[in-house]
């Protein structure tokens, strides 16, 4: 049965890593706003611009 | 703050909108036509009684029409979401089209390559992850692919804050990929043929950890991630409570990857990993049953709307799916649930309240909002998706309620007993005959959620039809929210790189780790295949041939090898599975499900002329049987040419084959092939019917050796005690 430290000890590194993420979100204040995000998401759709129907693979990033 | 233009990638997500109408109409097809196999076992017989076609079989069919609905139907789907809704909430473009156009097409290819090798037989036999090795390597690469995607775009987002969905993706993204790396390590001994690294009880573990969680992270994670952001988008009501979805989140990732062992209870695997399983799996119902009413309550004074609107109808009954589905999974993994459930059409039924409710009808809602979107009209006919919705549902029901019954039914008569010690239904065959018009049920409940579909496929290009055909990619802006300086700012440039490096270290740790896990695995392994029972020995080479045909066969997919140790099952099939039995097993082949008997210890138990006469026509022997017929495997010659080339492969993962055996393993395997001949022409029915011909090089030959095989070891052992 040894396979079973193995999918333990893999099951323990992704709970590890998923922890160390918890970790940095919490600190980084993602969970701070717990009512803006659920309401944001509702008012994020396109905005169609009259002018942009030629170029539609002109796709500009950002940076 | 200056706003930005640029443009969301709609294209992508038609493509994936078209592949999952495509394979969803394809994989229940599949999914009707194994259905009907259960009432009719004689359907494809198209060529003749004599001739069946062996691509046709159920034990191959199977594995395509699961393969088909989960990675092609709902792995679209899920891609269709994830494209749209990841774009909107990070308000950025996907971070490559290239990338995109691989991933869709490198996915869509696989899809092909495993509707081709499926029926071929080319099967790796474990469950939802049948594929062979060249196509295992497929997955991963489009899998890094759509990895550098999703978190490329994560990286030049717009928006600072990730929302839950998000979150649901990342979590996909990574598990997915470990687990399925992990559940496939494979020694090719040819082209399109591999072994499992593992053996037997740990085969078993590593499988169902990866079985588990194939639905954990591929059918629940993104799914319930496409809810948290279509559900509000198309209610337009926030979620319930985002804190809630926050702790559903975390809680789930870190619960789901221990609940693996519940689909092994009872059998050999130690007692304290099955009970871990189980006390993991129970705590479950806390996250998921918090998400299915986050879910609904998100349409709290909302309901007019369900009203009206056929999406939040299939939403909801969706949710409700979820909430059943996660419900069913606690209580069956009590063990004393699981003995009843276990092996039963009951957990047949079970996967299909999620696969039918939960997956099908959250990816069909998102479908009918995205046409509405992507083509800027409104929806063709209301009606007709009212109807879908309506037939869908009547389908979920024909299908779940007749399997509830069929499974309480088949466990009920394969435990009971007469005063007298006996088993009531000593034939197993009776209790397959009770409840074939539950099957027949179930095909109506397929038919009439497969008419639904039919119905948005129609309803999906009548809308696309009279859409705005002209935009290919929808020319949109969005405002640039300006990625406050400690993060991804122009200005904060070194300190972006440095975070990138943060989790790039994460990336390429873990990436190492698995790496050297990779090597280290087989060691460990090969240690542990040291016998524990001394008469247990590898398979001959005949016998070896056998299994490699039993798997193509995918007679696992019917067939249980593990008895588990209730006084019914020893009664029926005799003295219980022991771990040591399994350890020349590369993979294992418990199956999971019982419609017919379990073969564990059949070896022995029938003469050869019965096997042969059972594969042929399997009515002849067994009345009232479903089992198809097999009859190509007497015409097909024994294809023994990579003989040596397998047996190498199984040294190299701890079996011992000296090489003095290997070198002769050809005329071994002859041998051993005359004496089955010899026992085959001892019937006088026989000689009439293939006295002529040349018996002892068919394929039929090499499964009668493994069959005699299985589950004798033990019983020489028994006998030199005595």
């Amino acid at each position: 049965m040894e396979v079973i430290y193995i999918t333990i000890g893999v099951s323990i590194v992704v709970a590890i890593f998923f922890f160390i993420i918890f970790i940095k979100t919490v600190k980084s204040g993602q969970y701070e706003d717990t009512y803006t995000p659920s309401v944001r998401m509702l008012f994020d759709d396109e905005l169609v611009t009259e002018s942009d129907k030629d170029k539609q693979k002109n796709s500009q990033s950002t940076k | 703050m200056e706003k930005e233009q640029f443009y969301y990638d709609n294209k992508i997500v038609k493509m994936f909108l078209w592949a999952t109408i495509l394979w969803g109409v394809v994989g229940m097809l599949v999914g009707l036509l194994v259905a009907l196999l259960f009432v009719f076992p004689g359907l494809l017989e198209f060529a003749g009684a004599d001739n069946a076609i062996s691509w046709l079989s159920f034990g191959r069919l199977r594995p395509l029409h699961t393969n088909a609905v989960i990675f092609a139907f709902v792995g679209n789907g899920i891609f269709l979401g994830i494209y749209y809704s990841t774009q909107r909430l990070l308000k950025a473009r996907m971070f490559n089209d290239v990338l995109s156009r691989i991933h869709f097409w490198g996915w869509q290819a696989i899809i092909v390559a495993a509707a081709v090798t499926l029926p071929l037989g080319l099967t790796s036999s474990k469950e939802y992850a049948e594929l062979e090795w060249p196509i295992d390597i497929m997955v991963v690469l489009i899998w890094v692919v759509f990895g550098i995607n999703l978190i490329g775009t994560i990286l030049k987002r717009r928006q600072r804050h990730i929302y839950v969905a998000i979150w649901f993706y990342i979590a996909t993204l990574i598990t997915i990929a470990v687990l399925y790396i992990f559940n496939n390590l494979e020694m090719p001994v040819s082209a399109f043929k591999s072994y499992s690294v593992y053996s037997g009880v740990q085969d078993a573990l590593v499988q169902w950890w990866y079985g588990h969680n194939a639905v954990a992270f591929f059918l629940t994670t993104p799914v319930l991630g496409l809810m948290y952001y279509f559900v509000p988008k198309v209610a337009n009501r926030p979620v319930y409570s985002y804190r809630l979805s926050i702790i559903h989140f975390w809680t789930l990732i870190f619960l789901y990857i221990w609940a693996g062992p519940h689909h092994l209870l009872y059998t050999a695997l130690p007692e304290w990993a099955q009970n871990l399983g189980t006390v993991f799996s129970i705590m479950l119902i806390f996250p998921s049953w918090g998400g299915m009413i986050n879910g609904l309550l998100t349409l709290r004074g909302a309901w007019d709307k369900v009203r009206e609107n056929p999406v939040l109808k299939f939403f909801v009954v969706a949710i409700t799916g979820y909430g059943m589905a996660t419900f069913e999974g606690p209580m069956l993994s009590f063990k004393n649930l699981n003995a009843i459930g276990h092996y039963t059409d009951w957990i047949v039924g079970h996967v299909h309240i999620g696969a039918l409710a939960w997956n099908g009808f959250m990816v069909a809602g998102i479908v009918y909002w995205l046409a509405e979107k992507l083509w800027k009209t409104p929806l063709y006919s209301k009606k007709l998706a009212n109807t879908h919705f309506w037939l869908g549902t009547m389908g979920i029901l024909f299908y779940a309620i007749p399997l509830y019954i069929a499974g309480f039914t088949q466990a009920l008569m394969w435990k009971e007993f007469n005063p007298d010690g006996t088993l009531v239904y000593g034939n197993f065959l009776e209790t397959v005959t009770e409840v074939i018009p539950m099957y027949a049920m179930r095909a109506i409940g397929g038919t009439l959620y497969l008419t639904g579909f039919v119905l948005l496929a129609i309803n999906i290009i009548k809308t696309a039809k009279a859409g705005s055909t002209v935009e290919d990619e929808l020319a949109e802006a969005a405002p640039l929210k300006k990625i406050s300086g400690k993060r991804i700012a122009g200005e904060g440039w070194h300190t972006w790189l440095e975070r990138r490096t943060v989790l790039f270290t994460i990336l390429t740790t873990i990436a190492i780790l698995i790496g050297g896990l990779v090597e280290i695995v087989p060691l460990i392994l090969v240690k542990s295949n040291i016998p524990t029972i001394e008469s247990v020995k590898p398979y001959t080479p005949l016998e070896l041939e056998g299994r490699d045909i039993y798997i193509r066969e995918g007679c696992n997919n019917c067939h249980s090898q593990m008895i588990r140790p209730f006084r019914s099952e020893v009664e029926r099939y005799g003295e219980y599975s022991k771990a040591g039995e399994y350890v020349y097993d590369f993979p294992f082949l418990w199956g999971s499900r019982r419609t017919g008997p379990d073969v564990h210890r059949v070896g022995g138990k029938y003469n050869d002329n019965w096997h042969f006469n059972h594969m042929m026509d399997p009515r002849s022997t067994s009345p009232g049987s479903i089992m198809p017929r097999y009859s190509w495997l007497i015409k097909n010659d024994m294809n023994a040419s990579n003989l040596e080339s397998k047996m190498e492969g199984l040294v190299k993962l701890g079996v011992p084959y000296s090489p003095e055996r290997i070198s002769s393993a050809k005329q071994e395997l002859l041998a051993q092939a005359k004496q089955v001949e010899e026992n085959l022409r001892q019937d006088p029915e026989f000689v009439k019917n293939y006295g002529s011909s040349n018996i002892q090089n068919k394929e039929i030959v090499a499964l009668i050796a493994y069959l005699q095989r299985l589950g004798t070891d033990i019983k020489a052992n028994k006998t030199a005690l005595k």
